[in-house]
Parts: C-alpha cells; sequence; structure tokens
C-alpha cells in the first residue's frame, strides 16, 4: 500500500502546485481571455488534485485508521513533505515562461493519463479517464501559445527560447522512476515512464520545430522534488497556499 | 408514477448555476436516484474535476430531496467519466437560446490541433473563429462571429 501511496500524493502535488502558481497570474495575464483560460487551467488541475488527495486520505486510513480529508494534503503538511517534480513551482516569470513551463507539463500530462486509464488500480484509472480529457485541452491551448510566440516577433521569439532554456532542465525529472515507481509498474498500476518520454518528446520536438525554437542540449538535469528538495521560492509559493488554513485551522465559508 | 421517478424529475429539473435554463437533467449528470426508507441517494458525475458549480448543484439536490420530505445522500461518481454527448437534445436547444454554441459529437480523447469549425449560435454562420480555448467556465471556448460581429460562447466536447 506505501508505494500506491507515495505514488498517487506524488501526483496530486504535481498537479497542486502547478495550480498554485496559475493562480499567481490572475489579473496578471496579457489579456483578459488568458486570465480566464489560466484560472480555468488552473481549476482543472486543482480538481484532479483533489481526487487524487482524496484517494490518498483512504489509502491511508486503511494503513493507519486515522480519518483525513483532501485538505490534510494541501494544508497540513511541511515543505519537504511535497514531492512535485521542480518543473511545476518554477517561478511564474514572463508570459513565455508561464506558457513554456505549461507546455512541458501538458506534453507529459496528456500521455500520462491517456495510458493510466488502463491502470489495474480502478481508481487511477477512473481519476485518468477524467483527466485525460480535460488536459488534452489545456496541451493544445499551451501548445498554441508556444507556436504563437516563437513564430510571433523578435522579441516574443527572444523570450520563448529563454524560456525553453531555462525550463529545460527540469523536464528529465518528470520520467526519472525509482523503486517506489518500479513497485507500481510491475503491477501494472503505473506505466513505464521511458515510453512516456518518448511521446513527449515526439510532441515536444514537432511544437518547437513550428514555433521555430531550438531543442536545448547538453542540459545537466536538476532534481530532487520527489525527495522533497524544493527550490527557494517554494517556500514563499507553500506559505500563501497554507497561511489561511494555518491561521485558522478548520475555517469554513 | 413512483417517488423515486417523481424525485427523480425534481432532480433532473434543477439549474445549472452557470448555464442559465440549462437543467442538471439536460446535461446528464444525474446517474441515478434511489430511495431506501428515509433517504434518497442520488449519484452525480461532475462535468470537470474542478468545477465550481459542483458544490451549489450538490447543495441544490440536497435541498429538492429534503423538499420532498427525504433525507439526503448525494454522492459524486466520476467513473464513467462524463462526456458531452450525454446532453440531451432539449439540453442543446436550451444552450443554443442561451447563445452558446453546442457541442459537436466527443471524440476519443486526442490532440489534433485542429479546432473544429462552429456556427454562430446567433445567425448561423460559420465564418466564425477561435479568440480562446477557454471561456467564463472550463467547459467553453470564446470565439467571435465574423459576419454578425458578436462575440459567443462554444460548448466544447469532452
Amino acid at each position: 500500500m506505501k508505494p500506491l501511496l507515495t505514488y498517487t500524493l506524488r501526483q496530486g502535488d504535481r498537479a497542486l502546485i502547478l495550480a498554485q502558481r496559475l493562480l499567481e497570474t490572475i489579473t496578471h495575464a496579457p489579456e483578459i481571455e488568458e486570465d480566464m483560460a489560466l484560472s480555468n487551467l488552473a481549476l482543472d488541475l486543482i480538481g484532479q488534485a483533489r481526487a487524487l488527495y482524496t484517494y490518498v486520505a483512504e489509502i491511508e486510513g486503511d494503513i493507519d485508521g486515522a480519518v483525513r480529508d483532501e485538505n490534510h494534503y494541501a494544508y497540513c503538511r511541511e515543505q519537504h513533505e511535497f514531492q512535485n517534480p521542480l518543473l511545476v513551482e518554477q517561478p511564474n516569470g514572463d508570459f513565455a515562461q508561464i506558457i513554456v513551463r505549461q507546455f512541458l507539463h501538458d506534453a507529459y500530462a496528456f500521455p500520462y493519463w491517456r495510458v493510466m486509464q488502463h491502470s489495474t488500480d480502478e481508481t487511477l484509472a477512473a481519476i485518468a479517464a477524467k483527466s485525460v480529457k480535460e488536459t488534452a485541452y489545456h496541451l493544445r491551448h499551451s501548445r498554441s501559445w508556444l507556436v504563437r510566440l516563437g513564430d510571433g516577433t523578435d522579441e516574443s521569439h527572444r523570450r520563448a527560447q529563454a524560456a525553453v532554456d531555462q525550463m529545460w532542465r527540469y523536464t528529465g525529472e518528470l520520467f526519472e522512476t525509482d523503486e517506489v515507481e518500479q513497485a507500481l509498474v510491475s503491477a501494472s498500476i503505473a506505466f513505464d515512464p521511458d515510453e512516456l518520454r518518448n511521446t513527449w518528446l515526439h510532441t515536444v520536438a514537432g511544437t518547437l520545430t513550428e514555433a521555430t525554437l531550438e531543442m536545448p542540449d547538453d542540459v545537466v538535469m536538476q532534481n530532487g522534488g520527489r525527495s522533497g528538495r524544493h527550490s527557494e521560492s517554494f517556500s514563499r509559493l507553500i506559505g500563501e497556499l497554507q497561511v489561511l488554513a494555518r491561521a485558522h485551522p478548520g475555517a469554513t465559508w | 408514477m413512483t417517488v423515486a421517478a417523481s424525485l427523480g424529475d425534481l432532480v433532473r429539473d434543477i439549474e445549472d448555476p452557470e448555464l442559465p435554463h440549462v437543467t442538471i437533467g439536460d446535461l446528464g449528470i444525474v446517474r441515478s436516484v434511489t430511495i431506501h426508507g428515509a433517504t434518497a441517494t442520488v449519484l452525480l458525475t461532475p462535468t470537470y474535476t474542478g468545477c465550481p458549480a459542483t458544490e451549489q448543484i450538490r447543495e441544490d439536490v440536497a435541498d429538492a430531496v429534503r423538499s420532498a420530505g427525504l433525507e439526503p445522500d448525494v454522492r459524486l461518481v466520476i467513473s464513467p467519466a462524463w462526456s458531452t454527448d450525454w446532453i440531451t437534445e432539449r439540453g442543446h436547444q436550451r444552450l443554443l437560446a442561451a447563445g452558446i454554441a453546442p457541442p459537436p459529437p466527443a471524440d476519443e480523447p486526442g490532440v489534433t490541433f485542429v479546432d473544429p469549425p462552429v456556427a454562430c449560435p446567433r445567425c448561423s454562420s460559420r465564418r466564425t473563429r477561435l479568440i480562446s480555448h477557454f471561456g467564463g467556465t472550463a467547459c467553453k471556448a470564446t470565439y467571435v462571429c465574423n459576419a454578425c460581429s458578436e462575440p459567443f460562447e462554444f460548448f466544447k466536447a469532452l
């Protein structure tokens, strides 16, 4: 049960932390339509995180008998207990960085959820069947923006390329595997991330070409998210996410 | 009519809080209504996982059950995943009447990167263009009609 718990928690953290970053952009997007789009992406991701955390609460409850809910995992854990990949916690920066981070994530999340529909774990398969449809729209959106930025003006091209160069080092971690994941792969609960990497690379390479952007090479990949080692800005993100729940435990509307 | 059937009609007639005059029955999100003793169990399928209207709908359904003198037990089931194909014909007409272009049939989840041609809900022209893949809610995209110049929302196939 423990590997399933950790694995599901990681996926929930990936969705929640990216959602929190997107929510920081509300009222700061370049146009009102994009403000709505980014907050809608965030809403979908929060919905996915809720479903995943609810399942985590169920698994953990079966192990120790304690009653927890989804909020426990979002609001009552310390920073080092979050196991999201570093990519999704990267600060927003300019619009190109927001879009590139989103695209590199969505190009992973879409094929991830598609294959997870075939998980032998019924709950994960059900969450996947729901999430894959939403994520298909996320990928369409972030992909079309990346093409517009890359194949746009000199300035948008320059910023898009800088963002790709900046974010690339965080993409290797998406496909890393460890004993937690291997245990689930052998039970067909999860799937080999290497195959996912090929699909991801295909989407990313095609889109970068269309966007007249270059794929970075020889980049030393950063990792640590899944062992709880986060970047400095992560503490401020968690501070803002948890401040209300910490100051007023159990508060409701 | 049995009690369960009339309660089912009552529940299905609840309007979606974000789609004017479209009922949750029209949307196809009411999976079942069953009564055991004094308790009515209603299974709902959320449209999108993060849709904020879901909580409101849950409360509205619970109120409807209470108004029928029963104790509500409202549960969300995500499997099988909701599809826009479950929206009824009447739902399509009501969306159109509200100025929202109804969804085309949903394909297998895939990314074609091609945005479908959408007819303007006001003048029926197909000379429309996409403004954004998202609108006021996650389930809709924003379009504008080149013929009548009206902006409108399009209910995306899901």
